[in-house]
C-alpha cells in the first residue's frame, strides 16, 4: 500500500506535545546571559558611550577581524549598504544593537545595558516610503544617491499602443502596511565552546543552518569546518529566520574570543523592534481592459519600504523585484510596464514573510479585477473567468514560464462551494435588514520549489536554489536520510518518510530523518519559500531511487536473479513472478559483512545520494471570504472561507491542510489586524501583543479546504509547493469581501489591514459624499 | 524583559502590610499582578519593593448589606462570571466579567487591583464610576471611604496615596425594576476596550425616571456621559430614543487617539454602543 498520499499523523508531533522537543531557550542553561543595547532612536550619530565600571560590555571597537554585512546583487540600480555587526558611529533604526553585554543572568545582563550611556547626536530620520521619496529627503545612507536602493523596470513596449483602443481603465493605489511575521518562538543563539576541538557549535533558531554557518564565517574570517550550526526545534519562523541577525555573528565572535558558552534569548520587545520585518508596500496599478472586458494592458509602479539595511542572502530586492516579475499573477496579457523601487528608511530591516510581495500584488490584480467587474456590469466571476491563463505551459510577459495549473477550475469550483448565486439572493435580503455582508474572491498563483535557475536571473553573490540528500542503510536495515532542507513546523520529517517508505518498501519505522546540523548533513539552503517538498522531496526520491536499485543489485547477487527483476515491497526483496525473496534487513548484512558473497565488482555498503535544482512549479488556489460588516463600528465579523487549492499530488494531504490554515491565518492577519506603526520620528509603538495584534481562535471562521491535483512534470514526486499561498491568497478575498459588503455605499478598500477605524473612515467620507 | 531588581514582603496580615506599606520607601502593591508585573519586565516601572496582599486574610469576600454589595478588594475577576451579586447589578457584572481580558488573566486578576490600577478602558473602572461606588481605603493610621467621582484622578493614578490600600469596594444594588446594559467594542475578543458603555435606567410605564450612562475608553477617566443621560432621562424608551442619547453622547466626548482608534472613530462608536447598550438593556 502506498504511503505517499495518505494522511499520516504526523511524526514529530508526539515530542512537540509531551515537551520532549528543545527550542532554544532550552539549550541555554549553563550558559551566560547576553543582552544587547540597543538604540532608542532611528537615527543618530554615536559621539560617545560611557561603559559602568567593571562591566562586560562589547561595542563595534571592540570586535577586531570582524568584516560587515554587505548582500549583493550585481546590479547597476542596487545601493550596496554595509552594516556593522555593532553600530559604529552612527545608528540607523530604533532597536539597532550598539553593545553586547554578558552577565550570568539576563537580568543582571539588562541592569548592565540600562546602566551604559550612550551619547547619541539626534539626526532627522526618514520613516516612510512616501517621504523617503521627495526631494528634500534626508538620505539615510552615505554613498546613496537617494533613498532608492533598488529598482527595476520590465516594459514590453506596447503599452500605450494597446491602452489606445481600451474601453475601461481601471485605476488604483494601494497599501499594505508593515508587519511582523511574529513567530511564537523569538530568534535566539546558543554559542558552545569546545576547548578541546578549539570550535563553536552555534545552536540557532533558523530556517538555513549551512547559510548561517557561510555567511557568520566569512565575517569572522574563520574556515567553516571551526563552526558547527545547529538549528534545534524552531517555535515558527515564517521567514524572519531566514536572514543573517547581526546578533548571531557577534555571539559567535565573543563566544570564540572569551571561549565561553553564551546565550542571547531575544524577548518580545526586542523581536518586535529589531527582528526583521515584512511588507510595507505602496502600488499605484492601471489596467486596460477591452470591450469584452479582457485585461490587455497593465502599469505599475511599486514601491517598498526596506529599511535600514539589505538582508544577507537574500538582498532587499527581494521584495519589490519579485512584485514587479510575478503582478501579472495569472492573468493572461502581454502589454506590461512596471517600475518597482526599493526604498531604504531609518526602519527595521525587513527579511521575506511568507508570501513575499505576493500578498500586495494578489491584492492589487484582485481588487482591479472585482472593480472592473463592476464597470462591465459582470460578476467577479465571470470577469476573472475571461482573464485567466488556460493553455499551458504559459509564458508570462515577464518571462515566467507556469506549468499546468488549475486556474479557472479552482474558480469555478469555489464558486459552486460558496454557492455564489444563493449567496447574492442572502445579501440582498440581508441589506434590507440594514445588514452588511461582502463576497470576495481572490484567485492566485503561487511559484514555489525555485531552483538555482529561477533565482540566477536576479544576480544574487548568492544564488539558492538546489538540494542535496544523502542516504544510508545501515547494517540493521534501518535507513538514515540526511537533507539540507531544515524543517521547522512544515512536518517534512513525516512526508519525506512517506517518499522513503514507498521507494525503498520499508515501513516508516525503518527511516530517520536527519537536518538541521551542519556536521550531520550535506550543504543545502534550509526551509523557505515553499521549496522543500519540491526540491528536497524531489533529491529525496532520486536517492530513494538509487539506493532502492543498490539494494536491488545486492539482493540479485544473493537470490541470484538480474537486478531489474527484484521488487521490493514490505520489507522484502521478491523476485519478480516468484515466490524467491529475502528480507531487506538480511540484504544490509550482506551488503557490509558479507562482501565476499557478493558480486566481486560490488561496492561494499548500501548509500546514495542525489541533488535536485529544479525550474520550479506553480501551484494555484482559489479562496472566497464571505464577511459581515458592521458599518456602525467598522467591525469585520468572517462568517466563511474557503479554499479550493491545486498543489498537485498530495504527498500526505493532513499536512497539508495544515499548511493552508495557518497561511490563511496570517492572511487573514494582513487583512485586518496586524500592522507594525512607527511615529514620524522612527519610534515604534508596537511593541507588544496588546498593540500588534495576531489573531486569535476567537477572531478565525472554520477554514474549508478542497483540493484539485493538477499531477505536473516538473517536479519529480509530482508534489507543488504551497507553503505560502494561505497568505498570498487571503487578504485580497478578505478586503474584496470587505469592499462588496460596502458596495451600497460606494467605498473601496485600497488600504490593509482594514482596520476598524480605517473602514469607519471610509464610510464616513463616502456619507458625506453622497449627503 | 527582565524587572530590575526589587525587594518582596509578603505579609500574612492587614496590619502588617499596612505597616509594610507605611514603612517602605518606593513600595507597591502587588495583588494579581496582570499589569503591574508586566509593566515591570518592560521596566516601565521599577518600585523598590513589592508588598503581595495574597496572604492577607479577608481581602476577598463579597458580602450583601442591606443595597450594597461589599466586594473585597482580592476577589478574583472570575468571580463575577457567575451572578454572585443579586438582581440586575449581578447580571451585568456576569456580562462585564467576560470581557476582562481573557481567561488566566481573570483567574489571578483582582477587581480591587483593577480599580487601584485605573485603566481608563478597564470595566470594573466603568461599572464603580457608573453606579458612584465607594471605596474603602486603608492606612496605617486611617481609613477613608473616597467617592468613584473622586478616585480616578487620571490615567493610571487614584486619590490612594502611596500608604494606602484599597480594601473594599461598596457597590449600590440596582434594583429589579431597572434595566442594566453593556457594550464593548474592542479589536480581538479579549482585547482592552477602544470603547464600552454601560447604562442604568429605571423606565417606568415606558418613561425614563432614572438615567446612568458610564463611558470607558474614551478619557484619562471613566465618564459619566451626562448630556446622554439628560437625553434619556423623561424619554419614551424606544430605539428612538437611544438614538438621541447616542447623539448626544457622541457630542458631549471629546476622546484620546492611540494607534487603534482615531478620536473621530471613538466618536462614533461612543454614539453606537450607547443605542447597543440600551437595546440590550431591554432584553
Amino acid at each position: 500500500m502506498s504511503l505517499v498520499g495518505a494522511s499520516i499523523r504526523r511524526l514529530e508531533d508526539p515530542d512537540l506535545l509531551t515537551g520532549r522537543k528543545r527550542f532554544i531557550a532550552d539549550l541555554a542553561a549553563g550558559c551566560d546571559a547576553v543582552a544587547f543595547v540597543r538604540s532608542p532612536v532611528a537615527a543618530a550619530r554615536i559621539v560617545g558611550m560611557e561603559r559602568p565600571n567593571g562591566a562586560s560590555v562589547f561595542t563595534a571597537n571592540d570586535l577586531s577581524g570582524v568584516g560587515s554585512i554587505e548582500p549583493i546583487l550585481y546590479r547597476p540600480d542596487y545601493f550596496r549598504a554595509r552594516q556593522p555587526l555593532l553600530a559604529l558611529d552612527r545608528v540607523n533604526y530604533l532597536g539597532e544593537p550598539i553593545a553586547a553585554v554578558i552577565a550570568p543572568t539576563r537580568r543582571e545582563a539588562e541592569d548592565v545595558a540600562d546602566a551604559v550611556f550612550v551619547d547619541l547626536e539626534l539626526v532627522e530620520p526618514v520613516v516612510h516610503s512616501s517621504g523617503a521619496l521627495t526631494d528634500h529627503s534626508p538620505i539615510v545612507h552615505q554613498g546613496a544617491e537617494s533613498n532608492v536602493v533598488v529598482s527595476g523596470v520590465i516594459d514590453t513596449g506596447n503599452v500605450d499602443v494597446v491602452s489606445v483602443s481600451a474601453v475601461e481603465q481601471v485605476e488604483l493605489d494601494l497599501t499594505c502596511h508593515r508587519q511582523s511575521a511574529s513567530p511564537i518562538e523569538t530568534r535566539g543563539a546558543v554559542a558552545r565552546y569546545d576547548m578541546e576541538a578549539a570550535k563553536v557549535t552555534l545552536y540557532a533558531s533558523t530556517q538555513m543552518p549551512h547559510v548561517l554557518r557561510t555567511a557568520i564565517c566569512d565575517l569572522l574570517n574563520m574556515q567553516e569546518a571551526d563552526l558547527r550550526v545547529v538549528a534545534p526545534a524552531v517555535g515558527g519562523a515564517f521567514g524572519q529566520k531566514m536572514c543573517l541577525p547581526a546578533e548571531y555573528a557577534v555571539i559567535v565572535w565573543l563566544s570564540r574570543h572569551l571561549r565561553r558558552s553564551l546565550a542571547w534569548i531575544e524577548d518580545r520587545r526586542e523581536n518586535f523592534t529589531s527582528s526583521f520585518h515584512s511588507r510595507d508596500h505602496r502600488y499605484w496599478i492601471r489596467g486596460s481592459f477591452d470591450g469584452d472586458a479582457r485585461l490587455v494592458a497593465l502599469e505599475g509602479d511599486l514601491v517598498a519600504n526596506v529599511g535600514a539595511y539589505s538582508c544577507y542572502p537574500v538582498t532587499w530586492g527581494v521584495e519589490p523585484l519579485m512584485a514587479m516579475a510575478e503582478l501579472p499573477g495569472p492573468y493572461d496579457f502581454q502589454s506590461y510596464r512596471v517600475r518597482a523601487r526599493g526604498v531604504s528608511t531609518n526602519t527595521c530591516p525587513m527579511s521575506p514573510y511568507r508570501g513575499v510581495s505576493r500578498p500586495v500584488l494578489t491584492l492589487a490584480m484582485e481588487r482591479m479585477m472585482d472593480i472592473a467587474a463592476e464597470r462591465f456590469g459582470l460578476d467577479p466571476v465571470e470577469i476573472r473567468r475571461r482573464n485567466l491563463i488556460t493553455q499551458f505551459p504559459y509564458r508570462s510577459t515577464t518571462g515566467i514560464v507556469y506549468d499546468e495549473g488549475s486556474y479557472v477550475a479552482s474558480l469555478e469550483k469555489a464558486a459552486e462551494v460558496v454557492d455564489f448565486d444563493s449567496f447574492r439572493r442572502r445579501q440582498a435580503e440581508a441589506r434590507d435588514d440594514g445588514r452588511f455582508l461582502g463576497i470576495g474572491f481572490s484567485v492566485f498563483s503561487e511559484r514555489t520549489g525555485y531552483g538555482t535557475p529561477a533565482f540566477a536571473p536576479r544576480n544574487m553573490a548568492v544564488t539558492p536554489g538546489y538540494e542535496t540528500v544523502e542516504m544510508a542503510m545501515d547494517p540493521s536495515g534501518g535507513v538514515e536520510v540526511r537533507i539540507g532542507a531544515s524543517p521547522h513546523g512544515q512536518g517534512l520529517v513525516t512526508t519525506l518518510s512517506q517518499v522513503v517508505a514507498d521507494e525503498l518498501g520499508l515501513p516508516l519505522k525503518s527511516i530517520r530523518i536527519v537536518h538541521g546540523d551542519t556536521d550531520r548533513s550535506p550543504y543545502g539552503w534550509g526551509t523557505f519559500a515553499s521549496r522543500s517538498m519540491v526540491i528536497s522531496g524531489g533529491a529525496t526520491k532520486l536517492a530513494a531511487g538509487r539506493l532502492r536499485d543498490a539494494i536491488a543489485a545486492v539482493a540479485g547477487d544473493i537470490l541470484e536473479a538480474a537486478p531489474e527483476d527484484i521488487r521490493l515491497a514490505e520489507g522484502r526483496a521478491v523476485v519478480r513472478g516468484t515466490d524467491r525473496g529475502v528480507e531487506i534487513s538480511e540484504l544490509a548484512r550482506h551488503a557490509y559483512h558479507h562482501t565476499p558473497k557478493l558480486a566481486s565488482d560490488r561496492e561494499p555498503g548500501l548509500r546514495a545520494n542525489a541533488s535536485y535544482d529544479p525550474a520550479g512549479t506553480f501551484s494555484n488556489a482559489c479562496h472566497v471570504a464571505i464577511v459581515e460588516v458592521d458599518i456602525e463600528t467598522g467591525g469585520v465579523r468572517l462568517d466563511r472561507f474557503v479554499v479550493v487549492e491545486d498543489a498537485g499530488l498530495l504527498i500526505n494531504p493532513v499536512i497539508v491542510d495544515g499548511q493552508i490554515a495557518g497561511g490563511v491565518v496570517q492572511g487573514i492577519a494582513n487583512a485586518l489586524y496586524e500592522e507594525v506603526v512607527y511615529d514620524e520620528a522612527g519610534n515604534i509603538l508596537t511593541t507588544t501583543l496588546f498593540d500588534y495584534l495576531p489573531p486569535t481562535a476567537s477572531e478565525i471562521p472554520p477554514i474549508e479546504i478542497h483540493h484539485l491535483e493538477t499531477i505536473t512534470d516538473a517536479s519529480v514526486t509530482g508534489a507543488k509547493g504551497l507553503g505560502e499561498g494561505g497568505t498570498i491568497g487571503a487578504p485580497a478575498a478578505v478586503i474584496n469581501a470587505v469592499s462588496d459588503a460596502l458596495r451600497p455605499l460606494g467605498v473601496q478598500v485600497m488600504e490593509m489591514p482594514a482596520t476598524p477605524d480605517r473602514i469607519r473612515r471610509l464610510i464616513r467620507e463616502a456619507i458625506k459624499e453622497t449627503a | 524583559m527582565k524587572p530590575a531588581a526589587f525587594d518582596y514582603f509578603a505579609p500574612e496580615s492587614l496590619t502588617e502590610a499596612l505597616t509594610l506599606l507605611r514603612d517602605v520607601e518606593g513600595a507597591k502593591v502587588l495583588a494579581g499582578g496582570q499589569s503591574l508585573v508586566p509593566a515591570m519586565n518592560f521596566r516601565l516601572t521599577r518600585p523598590g519593593a513589592l508588598v503581595d496582599i495574597n496572604r492577607v486574610p479577608g481581602l476577598d469576600s463579597i458580602t450583601i448589606d442591606g443595597d450594597e454589595a461589599q466586594i473585597g478588594a482580592l476577589t478574583r475577576h472570575r468571580a463575577f462570571e457567575q451572578p454572585v451579586v443579586p438582581g440586575p447589578l449581578g447580571r451585568l457584572m456576569v456580562d462585564m466579567a467576560h470581557h476582562v481580558g481573557h481567561l488566566p488573566i481573570r483567574v489571578r486578576g483582582t477587581f480591587g487591583g483593577s480599580l487601584a490600577h485605573a485603566d481608563p478602558a478597564a470595566e470594573w473602572c466603568l461599572l464603580a464610576r457608573t453606579l458612584d461606588a465607594t471605596m474603602i481605603v486603608r492606612g496605617a493610621d486611617q481609613e477613608r471611604r473616597i467617592p468613584a467621582s473622586e478616585f480616578f484622578s487620571t490615567m493610571f493614578t487614584t486619590a490612594l496615596e502611596d500608604d494606602e490600600l484599597l480594601t473594599e469596594v461598596r457597590l449600590p444594588l440596582v434594583g429589579d425594576g431597572h434595566l442594566v446594559g453593556f457594550s464593548e467594542f474592542s479589536r480581538r475578543v479579549g482585547d482592552f476596550a477602544l470603547v464600552m458603555i454601560a447604562v442604568v435606567v429605571e423606565v417606568r410605564d415606558g418613561t425614563v425616571t432614572e438615567a446612568r450612562i458610564g463611558a470607558g475608553g474614551v478619557s484619562d477617566i471613566p465618564l459619566r456621559l451626562s448630556s446622554a443621560e439628560a437625553a434619556l432621562q423623561g424619554g419614551t424608551w424606544d430605539s428612538a430614543l437611544w438614538a438621541g442619547a447616542g447623539e448626544a453622547g457622541r457630542a458631549e466626548v471629546e476622546p484620546f487617539e492611540d494607534i487603534h482608534g482615531s478620536t473621530e472613530y471613538r466618536r462614533d462608536l461612543v454614539g453606537a454602543l450607547i443605542q447597543r447598550a440600551c437595546r440590550q438593556a431591554t432584553g
